[in-house]
């Protein structure tokens, strides 16, 4: 287990150093955005690791519905915690990005909705599981996050419908021609580095989640056998 | 059972209307703004005093451990979800029904020409927004923070519901023509299939002890 852990670490190590080197002194400065533009290859791939830590929240959930297994239950939660944490670098990146070119902070377009929405839903989440501890807790919370999942694309649809302002916002490009191939690169390596990243993230979360409740136990035990 | 508690009932419709004197503070009586915010505060006080009901009606449920004696009772399990399920839904409407007028009466709010749609479609506003409701107010009745907790799990979710109902009864209000509300209508029945099927599946897991 160790050995496998200092692996995964050092190939996010690689990995995460290529998407900095590439996003920083590879890729060319946008033309009409200017330096700015670089903040993309963090903000996307953070984007898509986060909605690839929810998918595992609603498939942990429901395999800790199926099979009553608490590890299930455990992965489930870590990718929670991680989600959230890779949704805020998201909210937190987007309005750095959007305060110079589209001179806003926020809009209340599709997708910056969808993704406040979904953050709000999965930080409802986390506290479910803080406030209600043990099996319950863990049943409750797998319930709450595969609705939490499902919502998504309700939301994403619904809001699409609601507001249009940016039906393709960042990618695609000015003309329409997509990304250089440079930045397409960079792009790519950004999205392999923070996707190393989340699983290396979510094996130690997970690591530590599942020792936490072993020591809860193990306290319990201990207490009962003092008493 | 909820009909016989008066005082939820009294409690909602009171919240609501206090709710809708402060939207009255903040338009002026009888201006445009108002009657463009119309379809928006309906839908607010449906939310808000929905959120109320679903977490008394749990709360007094939980006291008095009304749920074990259900699950005790000889009956099939999946029964339950849909029984509460519809009597919150009743609870609901039967507030609306009540309180609908009112807000004509006290705003000179125009309903528009389709009423029968617009009732129609706030009927399937309340069908799912109780479905998931009943699910996650069970949820949040175990909870420390009962009275907090259900509006954080139920908001967010029920975004794509309040969004669709209240574009398409905004839309049927003011005549735009119903063909335009019909894509909004769709979208919440969609929602509202989803939602009170995922509801359905789920409610199994939490009830069982």
């Amino acid at each position: 287990m160790k050995k496998s852990l200092v692996i995964l670490a050092a190939f996010t190590y690689i990995g995460m150093t290529a998407a900095l080197y590439a996003a920083f002194l590879y890729a060319p400065t946008e033309r009409t955005m200017g330096e700015i533009q670089r903040i993309f290859y963090f903000h996307v791939p953070a984007a898509w690791v986060s909605f690839l830590a929810f998918a595992v929240v609603f498939v942990g959930g429901i395999a800790f519905l199926r099979t009553g297994k608490s590890h299930w239950d455990v992965l489930a939660y870590s990718a929670g915690e991680v989600g959230v944490f890779f949704l805020t670098l998201v909210l937190v990146t987007g309005p750095l990005w959007a305060k110079p070119v589209w001179n806003v902070f926020w809009t209340w377009d599709a997708r910056l909705t969808t993704s406040l929405v979904l953050w709000l839903i999965f930080i409802a989440y986390l506290m479910l599981r803080s406030s209600l501890a043990g099996e319950k807790g863990a049943r409750f919370a797998a319930v709450f996050g595969i609705i939490g999942f499902l919502d998504v694309p309700l939301v994403y649809m619904s809001i699409r419908w609601w507001r249009t302002l940016h039906p393709a916002p960042v990618l695609g490009g000015k003309s329409g021609s997509g990304l250089e191939t440079p930045m397409l690169v960079t792009l790519m390596i950004a999205l392999v580095g923070f996707t190393l990243l989340l699983i290396l993230l979510l094996f130690i979360n997970y690591k530590i989640s599942r020792a936490e409740k072993d020591l809860e136990l193990f306290e319990k035990e201990w207490r009962n056998g003092e008493i | 059972m909820e009909l016989r508690s008066k005082e939820i009932l009294n409690g909602m419709l009171l919240f609501s209307l206090v709710v809708a004197v402060i939207f009255g503070f903040i338009f002026e009586p009888g201006s445009e703004e108002l009657k463009t915010a119309g379809p928006g505060i309906l839908w607010i006080l449906l939310v808000f005093s929905g959120n109320i009901g679903l977490a008394r009606s749990f709360n007094r449920e939980y006291e008095n451990a009304m749920m074990q004696g259900l699950l005790l009772c000889p009956i099939d399990r999946s029964v339950i979800f849909p029984a509460k399920w519809i009597g919150n839904m009743i609870f609901i409407s039967f507030e609306l029904l009540i309180l609908i007028p009112l807000l004509v009466i006290l705003f000179d709010l125009p309903l528009g020409e389709h009423r029968l749609s617009l009732a129609a479609v706030l009927l399937l506003g309340v069908a799912g927004y109780s479905a998931v409701g009943t699910l996650f107010s069970t949820i949040a009745a175990h909870c420390r923070a009962r009275e907090v907790m259900l509006p954080l799990l139920l908001f967010p979710v029920t975004v794509p519901i309040l969004l669709a109902g209240v574009k398409a009864s905004a839309l049927m209000m003011t005549d735009a023509g119903l063909k335009e509300a019909v894509s909004w209508v769709k979208i919440l029945a969609a929602v509202d299939v989803i939602f009170i099927t995922a509801s359905f599946l789920l409610y199994e897991h939490i009830v069982e002890e």
